[in-house]
């Protein structure tokens, strides 16, 4: 008997290489709840992606689309004209996020829970900084520039051309611009004010024209790409806090895993950055 | 984790979240430079600025899922069931990107099409030149 206990699964007492389908052994080595969460992040990514190729889609069905760099390029405290610069910040708070949450994982490694609870609160304080920058951005798009899920006020010149008016704003009579260049058509009292143009290049030089708005598509696959992005990082932050206070209790300690809980809210919160990586590609850098 | 000792771990994240920022600042200063943001009159043309953020992020999201996330040190038959979906899973992204230039495509040329008139006299289709398309 001695001899045959040894060549027994130790934890089922199964024999090994046989007994796994009776729900004895571990599948892949991994446990139930960890193999689930990165099924659960599949699902996730195919959803996420099911977004992207409506985006990737659209996008390269229209012949103009919103540059980014002129769509995202204000900063709090009125500065403006900084392309990139607000949504560089936003990744670097989500990377050292993912960061800080690498490090709980590890100190749950070794049983640690003041290191744990520590890591995890900066975790968390990242969480919340992220979608308090979204927060602002939204708030300038919808608020200021009256951006919706159904109109964009973002437009893109197709040919040259010289301004006849002034919008109050940045431009102003005599301005002029050349074909690919950015315009954005501000509101007033609640009515949007496109401007007349005169065209100086190509068939149609001479002509008189008005700013039209950009592809109508821009604002939805805007709002539900990152808002959906921003509601994982909210109920990250939710099951982080939750976790976090199940940590402090001391919950996880009796359980003697390693913090499990701790590592599988960290696969979550990784892949949120994951998608951030793709989302910051397609809608800042390209 | 699992083969390394908590202090070999974190050497690891260190190096990571390293590597990860020096990318992130190289793909904005690349970006920036390349659309003649930084060098007056200086521009690189679209598609290598496109091919090297694709490939950068690409490299981004293997340090996290591989490092961050421990897909290194799992049993190799549940990285596959979780890599080879999302590999197919990139396909169908590539291919309705490529679709939706073809939507482009198409809609352009039933606007010419359309713009197509015939004159009954010469009996013979005229292009009319006063309505350019729309991209030129």
């Amino acid at each position: 008997m001695a001899t045959e206990t040894l060549e027994h699964d130790n934890m089922t007492n199964h024999p090994v290489g046989d007994g796994k389908w009776e729900g004895g052994g571990r599948p892949f080595k991994a446990s139930y709840g960890k193999l689930m969460m990165w099924y659960f992040l599949v699902s996730d990514a195919f959803t996420f992606a099911g977004f992207l190729i409506a985006y990737g889609a659209l996008r390269f069905s229209m012949p103009t689309w919103p540059v980014p760099d002129f769509v995202f390029s204000t900063l709090p405290g009125g500065i403006e004209h900084k392309p990139l610069v607000f949504v560089t910040i936003m990744t670097f708070i989500l990377l050292a996020s993912s960061y800080t949450m690498v490090r709980a994982v590890q100190e749950g490694k070794r049983e640690n829970k003041r290191g744990v609870v520590f890591w995890m609160l900066l975790t968390i304080i990242g969480g919340f900084g992220f979608l308090g920058c979204q927060a602002w951005e939204w708030s300038k798009l919808i608020g200021e520039e009256h951006m919706s899920i159904t109109s964009n006020p973002f437009g893109t010149h197709t040919e040259a051309g010289e301004y006849l008016e002034e919008d109050g704003h940045h431009i102003k009579k005599g301005d002029t611009f050349i074909a690919g260049e950015s315009y954005l058509i501000h509101a007033h009292d609640g009515h949007s004010t496109p401007i007349k143009y005169k065209v100086t290049e190509g068939a149609d030089a001479g002509k008189t024209k008005v700013q039209t708005k950009g592809p109508r598509a821009f604002g939805a696959l805007f709002f539900f790409i990152t808002g959906f992005h921003g509601f994982h990082v909210l109920s990250g932050v939710i099951f982080l806090l939750i976790i976090c206070l199940n940590a402090a209790t001391g919950l996880y300690a009796k359980r003697k895993n390693g913090y499990e809980m701790v590592e599988k809210i960290g696969l979550y919160w990784h892949f949120v950055d994951l998608v951030w990586v793709f989302v910051f590609l397609l809608f800042y850098l390209l | 984790m699992g083969h390394l000792t908590h202090e070999e771990s974190k050497k690891v994240a260190n190096k990571i979240i390293t590597i990860l920022a020096i990318i992130t600042i190289f793909e904005v200063a690349f970006a920036l430079l390349g659309k003649g943001y930084l060098i007056e009159g200086f521009e690189l043309p679209g598609v290598l600025i496109g091919g090297v953020m694709i490939t950068l992020s690409i490299v981004k999201a293997y340090l996290i899922v591989f490092e961050f996330m421990h897909m290194k040190y799992e049993a190799p038959g549940m990285a596959k069931s979780v890599l080879i979906p999302t590999l197919l899973l990139v396909w169908g992204v590539v291919a309705f990107m490529w679709e939706g230039s073809d939507w482009q495509r198409r809609r352009t040329q039933v606007k010419t099409q359309n713009e197509l008139k015939v004159d009954h006299k010469i009996g013979a289709l005229i292009y009319n030149s006063q309505t350019k398309n729309i991209r030129g």
